[in-house]
């Protein structure tokens, strides 16, 4: 799983199946330290999440499928698990707002 | 899943037979941003994209389920077309 900051929203109306009334993100990958990574990605909301908040994106088909609760295999990888309250690394405390 | 823009599209005589009625387009990889992100990818597309839309697609094994009856042998494929997008920035 990867951890990022949402940076905005996506709306679409043509779009696969899978996708309809689900939340669509765009997040923004970040190093361990914070620090945002240039690869910006699309990843399905489970969580309502909002801008601004570190969140979990799991990237795997199995895990989507099992989790959006589909019985078949469906063209979605990334998904939105879990909301980051806090990231203790072994000597600092990061919070999310720092980010 | 990743954003890119649709900047052309191939066609093919010969191929798959499972791509068969398969649109396959060219997409740019692009940040929030719109700028390019390394190089175009081809992408089976059953939404019909237009060039020059904003898309998002989703790539290796996931992109082989976008048709409901049948496996396509893709590893790019298109699965929504964006209207709008709201960034934090913008």
């Amino acid at each position: 799983m990867t951890l990022a900051k949402v940076i905005g929203s996506l709306v679409a109306t043509i779009k696969h199946d899978s996708y309809q009334n689900r939340k669509i993100m765009l997040v923004k990958p970040i190093a361990p330290f914070g620090e945002l990574k240039s690869t910006v990605m699309v990843a399905v909301d489970t969580v309502g999440c909002g801008v601004g908040d570190i969140v979990l994106v799991a990237s795997e088909g199995r895990s989507a499928m099992e989790i959006l609760g589909f019985k078949q295999r469906i063209p979605l990888r990334s998904i939105i698990t879990a909301i980051v309250d806090r990231i203790d690394y072994t000597a600092v405390t990061l919070k999310p707002e720092q980010a | 899943m990743k954003l890119a823009r649709v900047i052309g599209r191939v066609w093919a005589t010969i191929k798959d037979p499972k791509l068969t009625g398969v649109q396959l387009s060219v997409i740019q990889p692009v940040n929030e941003k719109l700028e390019s992100m390394g190089l175009p990818l081809v992408a089976a597309d059953i939404l019909n994209s237009k060039e020059n839309d904003l898309v998002y697609w989703v790539g290796g094994a996931e992109a082989t389920f976008v048709l409901p009856d049948r496996q396509i042998p893709s590893d790019v494929s298109i699965v929504g077309l964006v209207d709008r997008m709201d960034t934090a920035s913008s």
